[in-house]
């Protein structure tokens, strides 16, 4: 008898990107105009006959349009949420067309620092404009366009990516039945800004940053980078589970008296891991315009500051979820959502779940979390309406 | 269907909106929005129940009564209920005035301890009482303050609550001679409608 692979560990198996190019001119929430600019992305499963399947996922400050599968059949690691989308799983992609980007400002593939600026031939560096979450948003709804969606049947995002999706909701209301915000907050708190500071100030003193110009001059910020990701990781993380993880068990040396090697702490072998990993693999120019785009999205800014008045823009249904030991965007930022939209008369439905991997909780599949994704997503489009697919776009 | 749904429901006018505390498995929530097409939340800390609002498409949200209802605004709903869960918050008055504030109007139903069968297992027995409708012993029970009919009305009298309707049904959910003529005594379920 042959064993079957249950359908929920299923695979959407080997991907591959696609390049969009945009000729019309983007007016960016700054001031500065883009003439012409490209996204990358990448879509699993199939747009049914009524479009009316399709699924957007916003990504958080460094990830990417790899959100799942593989690229080839040697790649051992899958997209960043590969754990959470493809067939049986709770983005169910037997169901849904699923569509994720890398975004604007990006440096994964899409028009952003690392991108050379065809009126001078040059690299944009430092010079990329900063973009905003709203522009994020506008790039996303012309891609929407292009692959003939009118309407999102879910726009899903964590953290930074939670942000896009309400402002989805408020910017497009007519384009968004389900906004999905996991892990999020309508703006950063004050401590928050600071994290991100810190790990901004790593960066740029880093001596190999040269104002931004590393790629001109050869070379790369990788101590500022590693820095700015150690700081970033630890944030992400609870102290309950650095505990459990690594408490203070030594990777090298000993305290044994007459020693003088210096001892060296597994969390400090793992965040230096992390942080190396990083500053290989992403643009530095990108991380600050990243973590600006976070400090300066503000949700109610443009409504009076007023939640209420901003979510009253908004048609869709909302989940909001939380986790309880993230402390980078702690569940009373996720209630204070679910007050707007309740004082807005919204539809929403909010699940706090208890973990204690901190903000990291919202990558990793944890049952109660992915269940009541499963559950929720189940009734945005019936299973029957996706056998039959479109026309490619 | 549930059992106490025909009552609430006439009591509820079509298109309100609703809050319930303690919605459960979100079944009256999603009943009264087909038969009366109203909106609103449930709120409930069960997770399983949890689940099942969301597979209803209740707007469910996670909340513990215990920790308040500040972040409700005042008069924002036309009707506030709280099914057989009066009995398991820690501060059942402080709940019924954080209700009256938010809700032009409450349904509160809730398990009468005053109900002969309970007399009956501790003036008989002298045991606290078991049964199909309280299948807790006292040790594990989440029912921390039981009340009688009387109770309630007492509590309401004190806080110049007014009563706008009393049902008082037996365990099979009717309402019968019996029941009429001696509610605290013979009556299983006490469905409130109150009012400031």
């Amino acid at each position: 008898m042959s064993k079957e692979t249950p359908a929920a560990t299923g695979s959407v198996g080997i991907v591959s990107p696609r390049l969009q190019r945009f000729d019309e001119p983007l007016e960016l929430a700054c001031g500065r105009v883009l003439p012409a600019w490209e996204l990358i992305y990448e879509t699993y499963g199939t747009l049914n006959r009524e479009r009316s399947n399709a699924v957007l996922i916003c990504h958080a400050l460094s990830g990417n349009h790899h959100a799942a599968g593989f690229h080839s059949s040697t790649d051992r690691k899958p997209g960043w949420w590969d754990n959470c989308i493809g067939p049986g799983k709770p983005i169910d992609t037997r169901r849904f067309f699923v569509v994720a980007l890398n975004n604007l400002g990006g440096c994964a593939g899409s028009t952003g620092p690392r991108s050379v600026d065809p009126a001078t031939g040059r690299i944009r560096g430092p010079e990329f404009p900063q973009v905003r979450v709203r522009d994020w948003v506008a790039t996303q709804r012309r891609l929407a366009d292009v692959l003939g969606i009118g309407c999102w049947a879910a726009v899903i995002g964590g953290s930074l990516g939670g942000m896009q999706a309400m402002r989805w909701a408020i910017d497009h209301p007519e384009r968004v039945r389900h906004c999905l915000v996991i892990a999020a907050a309508m703006r950063l708190s004050a401590q928050n800004l600071a994290f991100n500071e810190i790990a901004r100030k790593a960066i740029m003193a880093d001596p190999q940053f040269h104002d931004g110009w590393f790629l001109e001059h050869g070379t790369l910020p990788r101590q500022g980078l590693a820095i700015a990701r150690m700081i970033g990781h630890v944030t992400y993380l609870s102290d309950e589970l650095m505990g459990d993880k690594f408490g203070r068990e030594l990777r090298s040396g000993s305290f044994a008296s007459g020693g003088e090697a210096e001892a060296e702490f597994q969390v400090q072998s793992y965040l230096r891991y992390q942080g190396d990993q990083f500053a290989d693999n992403f643009d530095a120019n990108t991380y600050l315009l990243m973590t600006r785009a976070l400090d300066y999205f503000d949700l109610a800014r443009d409504h009076g500051d007023d939640p209420v008045a901003a979510f009253r823009q908004a048609r869709c249904r909302f989940l909001v979820m939380a986790f309880s030991s993230d402390w980078r965007f702690a569940p009373q930022r996720s209630r204070e959502i679910v007050d707007a939209l309740v004082g807005a008369r919204r539809e929403v439905a909010y699940v706090e779940i208890e973990a204690n991997e901190g903000h990291d909780a919202f990558l990793l599949p944890i049952t109660r979390y992915h269940d009541a994704l499963r559950r929720y997503l189940e009734r945005v489009v019936p299973a029957a309406s996706s056998t039959r697919g479109a026309d490619a776009p | 269907m549930r059992l106490d749904l025909p009552i609430i429901r006439d009591w509820i006018r079509p298109g309100a909106h609703v809050l319930d505390l303690g919605c459960g498995d979100g079944s009256l929530l999603a009943e009264l929005a087909a038969e009366r097409a109203v909106s609103g939340y449930g709120l409930e800390i069960d997770p399983i129940r949890i689940s099942l609002c969301l597979e209803r498409g209740v707007n469910v949200i996670e909340q513990d009564l215990d920790r308040g209802l500040g972040n409700f605004g005042d008069a924002s709903f036309d009707t506030v209920i709280m099914t057989q869960t009066l009995q398991a918050v820690r501060f059942p008055h402080l709940v019924l005035d954080e209700m009256l504030r938010i809700g032009r109007e409450c349904i509160i139903t809730f398990p009468n301890f005053g109900n002969w069968r309970c007399r009956l297992h501790l003036a008989g027995f002298g045991r606290m009482p078991v049964s199909r409708f309280m299948p807790y012993t006292w040790y594990d029970t989440p029912n921390i303050h039981f009340c009688t009919v009387f109770d309630f009305e007492a509590l309401c009298r004190a806080k110049n609550i007014h009563i706008i309707n009393r049902v008082v049904v037996d365990t099979q959910s009717r309402v019968t001679l019996a029941t009429r003529a001696l509610p605290n005594l013979f009556g299983a379920t006490a469905i409130f409608r109150v009012t400031r």
